[in-house]
């Protein structure tokens, strides 16, 4: 009996520790868009990568845009970031300096800054609209640099073995163009896969999917890390027909850039990082 | 005046000397220089005033061009050459510019350097410029070049100093840059001493100021971004970028100008706000009683722009030109021009709307600037389309609108066109 009474303790203490291990395992639905929009915008202290966009329309013609992305996140957590980006292609716009400090609360617009060499203009850009095409590709500024999770409803819909599938509802549904978009993260990297948007009618018209996923490795706090990172993506806008495939090389992380970068001084002359 | 210049002057002195102390050996030749990057344009370009002008051709603009762009940097510095070459159909002849042809370097944390010819840039107006008193060319903004060409280069150093409690540009010209002002070569005009609207019959020669570091110029800016908002203040010694004088036997020239302003710009509800401020101060003739040289005035900008729909951008701007010393203006004003007389408050409000369509491969766009006061008007529209990342194709006009023949955009009447223009770029 004694004996009995011992492994029945055992087998609830068992149970108790498998479940509480099971209840660790399953993350909200908030900490899942949290540690997807950590790995998809915030990795590192801060990084750089030359990125080759192509955009194909319906007919098959291509324009190519060739540029280097500066990155880092200023102030704590996952909240207010800095962009410096350097155009090497096309050549009409070669050169220029797209600048953006990037405010993570709702009602804050990014200030957002341009650079024309040809008449050494820095022009402040008046854009409130998120959901314009970046650079003229199937890319939204808010699919590059990210979009608030304050602005939308998160669902978990489906749970698989590699991913979890979230449904995002627009908070302010006539400021933006979908009904609502569905997320599928990876289990492992937490990396957005693939997103899916819906038009008002309900009709899935855009998708956005990660081609290739490697493994960068860095430096932080002298401890050898890797980020996962998305390196290769396809948006396809399922209306127009046409497609932009975005490559990333040269991906590198916890570089140091210094804050002073994403000024004035840098926009008129870049930094050797953007440059090269 | 001249003192002052020399100040500023041996302060450049002394930093170079500090940089070349602070490198052990200041002459060794680089090993090498980065591979260099070639680029450029071809472009033909054609444009046909829309009326007939007594004193010009049909043609406005006829170029022919090729633009060269040479780029290479090494570990301590870039270096830069660009220039067009084209044939003029309007003067008929072959031309070159050097565009730009400079060395930069970051020789210290807090300080750039660029010396050399170079485009020059400040100031928040839009096609406004206030405390931006680097060389414009006039001619070819209104004749319907590319806006790149509004800009005129200057033969310039730039030194930029950089703190945290603000940030400095000095920029010395040693020997004067003046704006590429209508002459007539290409653009009729109002010429004041014949009482009537003037052309090829009548060009405008200016004498020129071409003496070394005596005829100099300096400009500064001083700023820094608080919450980014951009702060600035701006000084400026130098000459009246176009005539602004004429000697007693009738011969145009630069006389002195020093002008001192302020700015600020930053976001506002939805839209980007700027303000701006310039005090011209004409050096030469600071009680106004010299009635051959311009007196001096106060300028005003208000800004505001917004995207008022997707990839569409509306701004507006208010300006105010002041003649301050107005009671000696119209004092010593000759009888023959009082017709033609100034007002003392010219107002000019402008309007730019841009419009993306077609993945921002088509571009409209129209600049307007209106006159209330003078009553007159200057229109620019445009269409531009990319065919392919190297292919593109524009068509606009510049259009004035005048009831007097010698108001500042009225004058110009006759000179109303529309271009058009194809660029290969590479």
């Amino acid at each position: 009996m004694k004996n009995k009474l011992t492994l029945l303790t055992l087998l609830f203490a068992a149970f108790a520790v498998f479940s509480i291990a099971e209840a660790n395992d399953e993350l909200t639905v908030e900490q899942i868009v949290e540690k997807a929009n950590h790995a998809a915008y915030y990795l590192g202290d801060d990084g750089k990568s030359t990125v080759e966009m192509t955009i194909t329309d319906k007919q098959g013609r291509e324009r190519n845009r060739r540029f280097n992305i500066l990155r880092m996140n200023a102030g704590g957590g996952d909240g207010d970031q800095k962009y410096f980006v350097y155009f090497q292609a096309p050549s009409d716009v070669r050169k220029m300096v797209y600048l953006v400090h990037k405010n993570a609360e709702l009602d804050q617009d990014d200030d957002r800054w341009m650079y024309l060499p040809s008449l050494d203009l820095v022009k402040r850009i008046a854009a409130s609209d998120k959901r314009t095409s970046f650079v003229g590709s199937d890319y939204l500024y808010e699919d590059v640099s990210g979009r608030s999770l304050e602005a939308d409803k998160h669902e978990l819909t489906k749970t698989t073995e590699d991913g979890y599938v979230v449904k995002n509802t627009p908070k302010k549904p006539d400021m933006v163009e979908f009904s609502y978009y569905n997320t599928i993260i990876d289990k492992k990297t937490f990396l957005p896969v693939k997103m899916e948007f819906y038009d008002k009618s309900g009709e899935l018209y855009r998708t956005i999917e990660a081609l290739k996923v490697e493994m960068i490795k860095s430096k932080k706090d002298d401890k050898e890390v890797e980020y996962p990172t998305s390196t290769e993506s396809l948006v396809k806008d399922l209306k127009s027909g046409s497609t932009t495939r975005m490559k990333f090389s040269n991906v590198e992380y916890n570089i140091g850039l210094k804050e002073s970068i994403f000024t004035e001084r840098y926009l008129r002359r870049p930094p050797r990082e953007a440059m090269r | 005046m001249n003192f002052k210049k020399l100040i500023i002057l041996a302060g450049f002195v002394l930093s170079a000397a500090v940089f070349a102390a602070d490198n052990t050996d200041p002459f060794e030749l680089p090993e090498f220089f980065g591979k260099p990057q070639v680029h450029g344009f071809i472009e033909g370009r054609g444009g046909y005033r829309t009326q007939n002008d007594l004193y010009e051709k049909d043609i406005s603009v006829m170029d022919t061009r090729l633009q060269l762009d040479i780029f290479t940097y090494n570990d301590w510095g870039d270096f830069k050459y660009k220039g067009d070459f084209w044939g003029d159909g309007v003067t008929e002849q072959g031309k070159y510019q050097t565009r730009e042809l400079w060395f930069f370097t970051r020789p210290l944390d807090f300080l750039d350097v660029k010396l050399g010819r170079q485009v020059l840039t400040w100031g928040t107006g839009d096609l406004l410029f206030l405390n931006d008193l680097f060389p414009k060319d006039w001619q070819s903004f209104m004749i319907g070049r590319d806006t790149e060409y509004l800009k005129a280069p200057s033969d310039a150093a730039k030194f930029s100093f950089f703190s945290d409690i603000a940030n400095l540009d000095l920029v010395y010209t040693p020997k004067f840059d003046s704006d590429n002002y209508i002459t007539g070569d290409y653009i009729s005009y109002w010429n004041g001493g014949l009482g009537r609207t003037a052309g090829r019959d009548a060009i405008v020669r200016a004498d020129e100021r071409e003496s070394w570091f005596t005829d100099d110029e300096i400009a500064a800016r001083l700023y820094r971004n608080i919450n980014n908002y951009e702060l600035a203040l701006y000084g400026y010694w130098g000459y009246w970028k176009s005539p602004g004088g004429q000697t007693p036997a009738g011969r145009a020239y630069f006389p002195r100008l020093d002008v001192y302003g302020a700015s600020v710009r930053g976001q506002l509800g939805e839209g980007i706000a700027n303000a701006e401020i310039a005090y011209y101060r004409s050096a030469d003739d600071t009680g106004g009683n010299d009635p051959l040289v311009n007196n001096s005035e106060m300028r005003y900008l208000l800004g505001y722009s917004q995207e008022i729909a997707r990839d569409f951008n509306a701004g507006v701007q208010y300006y105010i030109e002041q003649l301050l010393e107005y009671d000696d203006y119209r004092r010593y004003l000759p009888p023959a021009a009082a017709a033609t007389k100034r007002d003392e408050f010219r107002q000019v409000v402008t309007l730019r709307l841009t419009k993306l369509l077609m993945n921002q491969n088509l571009t409209l766009s129209m600049f307007t600037f209106y006159s209330p006061t003078d009553e007159d008007a200057y229109l620019r529209p445009n269409i531009h389309y990319k065919f392919t990342d190297n292919l593109a194709a524009e068509i606009g006009a510049n259009v004035f609108f005048g009831n007097s023949q010698h108001t500042f955009f009225g004058q110009f009447e006759d000179n109303t066109s529309i271009y058009t223009a194809i660029r290969y770029s590479f």
